[in-house]
């Protein structure tokens, strides 16, 4: 670890000055020629980045540019191949109750019988360790959560009777009961309402305030600016990763998402939109 | 009744069913959470060339402690067949499950017949095939109630963690909780609950023991801990029920005794259970067509009504069948189920609405078209998520909702009208 990463980035217009993003010592998330693979084929290669804290990061790209490979690794949860992903100066399995996860909703089965209160309280399991029981305390802590998501009327609502924005918000809430400093979020816009997704920004945009870094996997290149400071360009190789007004840019969109053109013309699209006035793209 | 009971190794044998039902239904709840439900079946089976060769290594002594190792080894190995077929081949778990069953089995019934051949009738092992708890002596139950309890305790005490494993994995292994050792685990108690059981239930059918309480239980609650709870009454219920039974007539199996009984309360929970039972899904179907057909009829005749703007004239029953794009005499029942409730007066083949009736049927009507604009608008209004079902719309949508839905059909001119009274003063 070098303590030279407090290098910033260039405020890129005298009128409106972009915050010089401070890279900490040791940093939030310090990912190092990574590289996975699935039976032998290579599913990211020679990954390397530094991010600072308190910033909210967009991963994008393609189907199958391993997004969700990518947080999946960083939270060891997959083998790697190489490299090596350290969270505060401390390899990731150490500094677990510092991570938190909201996992792709499809990813589990809603038939289960629990209710909304109940699934939050998983967040808090990781504190407790082995064997040992939520309790009243606990259950307060994550009422509260659900408060926080706007889910506590659910709480002890069975959890396939919720709606998919609904259940979506759950899984925030046990991920803010987790109390974490860093956070991979895989797709939580996927499939929500539109009052849903106004929530997730606005929790996003409080965990921000905290202090924490959020690393979330996004589709909708529109929204990629007003969501996030950072985005993560990836297509099995990192393209680019930093502030949107930096490397949000055309070539870099052209260079992750390559000849799909519908895409392309969506990129155009979203690239014309939200540029900043006076902007270099 | 309880003149069973006198005999003191019916009780032995009764508290390990007792026991060994409680356990698997407990294991049973997760086993099935986790999708494991058949690799419950392929242990017991894997089980049985271990119980036989524990026999002929001992040169022919029937000890129970040796055979319980050899089937619980066999169990472990079979377990581990199937996961590195899974792990290290393109072959697919379900495909490797029945593989690893049957090549198991069918190398214990080999060793079985050389056995029975060669002399070694009197060890009893046949009664492993399907159980025989009749031959359960004070020793044998002493092991299993010691081992069920221990495996009982184990998930008890790992209630938080399985629960993790079972509904979200990977979220298991972000906190720390590494779900392979978990799933090892919980794959060691269910070699260990099928081991157990193999005296009493049998190779072939232990695995519904495992399962079949836990299935019954799901029907009856959406709480795993309730669930976990119920499964295991179940189980030892069954456990009772099919030792009873076997005391009954001699040389009776217990073993499909005991999966009889789990079946019969899993069939009772099938059909019986609030909410999840078949009775009362095919209630809420019947309830539900008859309110839907109730209010489509009430807001035919009123929008009816209120285009011809004839409150006071009958409309016949062709005109509505046709609105409602039914069988005529469909409408007939509708209606007369309709006259019964006083909501219309239905004569010589022609209905009005009564005065209750047109305050219901406005209400319907209302409500319909508040839901459509809801609907058609739903993403600019608060997006309550709401009861689409509900039948006033007050209940589940906030006044500040609802007020901009009435301004709403207000603008579309759809809002319908209030019918006059039905006997309008002269003048």
């Amino acid at each position: 670890m070098n303590s030279s990463h407090t290098v910033s980035v260039e405020p890129q217009s005298t009128v409106t000055p972009t915050p010089r993003w401070v890279i900490p010592d040791p940093p939030p998330l310090e990912v190092h020629d990574l590289t996975v693979a699935y039976h032998r084929k290579p599913v990211l290669w020679d990954i390397d980045f530094v991010v600072p804290e308190g910033v909210l990061i967009g991963i994008i790209g393609p189907n199958g540019a391993g997004k969700s490979t990518l947080i999946k690794a960083a939270l060891g949860l997959t083998p790697l191949a190489s490299g090596w992903v350290h969270c505060y100066g401390q390899p990731i399995h150490k500094e677990r109750k510092k991570i938190g996860y909201v996992p792709q909703r499809e990813s589990v089965d809603w038939d289960f019988p629990t209710d909304a209160l109940d699934v939050v309280l998983m967040g808090i399991y990781g504190q407790l360790g082995w064997f040992r029981r939520p309790g009243r305390a606990e259950r307060e802590f994550a009422l509260e959560c659900l408060r926080k998501t706007g889910m506590a009327d659910f709480a002890r609502r069975q959890i396939s009777q919720l709606s998919g924005g609904q259940q979506q918000r759950v899984f925030l809430a046990r991920a803010l009961a987790q109390n974490s400093r860093l956070y991979f979020m895989d797709e939580p816009f996927a499939g929500v309402d539109a009052a849903t997704e106004k929530a997730i920004v606005t929790l996003l945009k409080e965990l921000k305030e905290q202090g924490k870094t959020v690393f979330v996997v996004h589709h909708d290149l529109q929204t990629v600016r007003d969501y996030f400071d950072w985005v993560c360009l990836l297509n099995m190789r990192l393209v680019a990763i930093g502030p949107c007004e930096e490397v949000f840019t055309p070539e870099n969109l052209k260079k992750t998402y390559g000849g799909r053109l519908t895409i392309l013309t969506e990129v155009a699209e979203a690239v014309a939109r939200n540029a900043p006035p006076g902007g270099r793209s | 009744m309880t003149a069973w009971l006198n005999d003191p190794n019916t009780r032995w044998v009764l508290t390990g069913c007792v026991m060994l039902g409680a356990c698997s239904g407990l294991l049973g709840s997760f086993a099935m959470l986790r999708r494991r439900s058949l690799l419950g079946d392929a242990l017991a089976h894997a089980a049985l060339p271990g119980i036989c060769l524990a026999y002929l290594i001992s040169g022919g002594q029937r000890s129970l402690p040796l055979m319980m190792a050899g089937a619980f080894l066999a169990g472990l190995l079979g377990a581990f067949c199937v996961q590195a077929v899974t792990r290290y081949s393109r072959i697919k778990e379900d495909a490797a499950l029945g593989m690893v069953l049957t090549v198991f089995f069918a190398f214990g019934i080999v060793l079985l017949t050389l056995i029975l051949r060669t002399g070694g009738q009197k060890a009893g092992l046949d009664k492993f095939l399907f159980g025989q708890a009749a031959s359960l002596v004070g020793s044998d139950v002493r092991i299993m109630v010691i081992c069920s309890l221990l495996a009982g305790l184990v998930a008890i005490g790992l209630y938080k963690e399985l629960k993790l494993l079972c509904f979200d994995p990977g979220f298991a292994d972000s906190l720390g909780f590494p779900s392979a050792w978990l799933d090892a685990l919980l794959n060691l108690l269910i070699v260990a609950i099928v081991v157990i059981g193999l005296q009493a239930v049998g190779v072939v059918l232990m695995v519904a023991l495992l399962i079949t309480p836990a299935a019954a239980a799901r029907y009856w609650t959406d709480s795993l801990s309730r669930m976990v709870c119920l499964a295991g009454a179940i189980g030892a219920f069954s456990g009772a029920l099919g030792t009873y039974f076997s005391t009954l007539a001699p040389r009776l199996a217990t073993g499909p005794l005991i999966v009889l009984s789990a079946a019969v309360f899993f069939l009772l929970s099938l059909f019986l259970a609030p909410r999840r039972g078949l009775a009362a899904k095919a209630w809420r179907g019947w309830t539900l067509r008859r309110k839907v057909a109730r209010e489509n009829t009430l807001r035919s005749i009123f929008e009816w009504a209120e285009r011809e703007n004839a409150w006071n004239q009958p409309i016949p029953v062709e005109k509505i069948a046709a609105r409602r794009g039914q069988n005529p005499s469909r409408t007939v029942h509708n209606l007369t189920l309709l006259a019964r409730e006083g909501l219309v007066q239905f004569q010589e083949g022609k209905a009005y609405l009564s005065e209750a009736g047109r305050g219901e049927a406005h209400r319907v009507t209302r409500n319909h078209r508040l839901w459509e604009m809801y609907l058609m608008h739903e993403q600019e209004l608060r997006s309550d998520h709401v009861d689409r079902d509900a039948d006033i719309i007050e209940h589940v949508l906030n006044p500040d909702t609802v007020a901009e839905l009435e301004e709403l059909l207000r603008q579309h001119g759809l809002e319908p009208q209030r019918p006059p009274s039905p006997h309008p003063l002269p003048g």
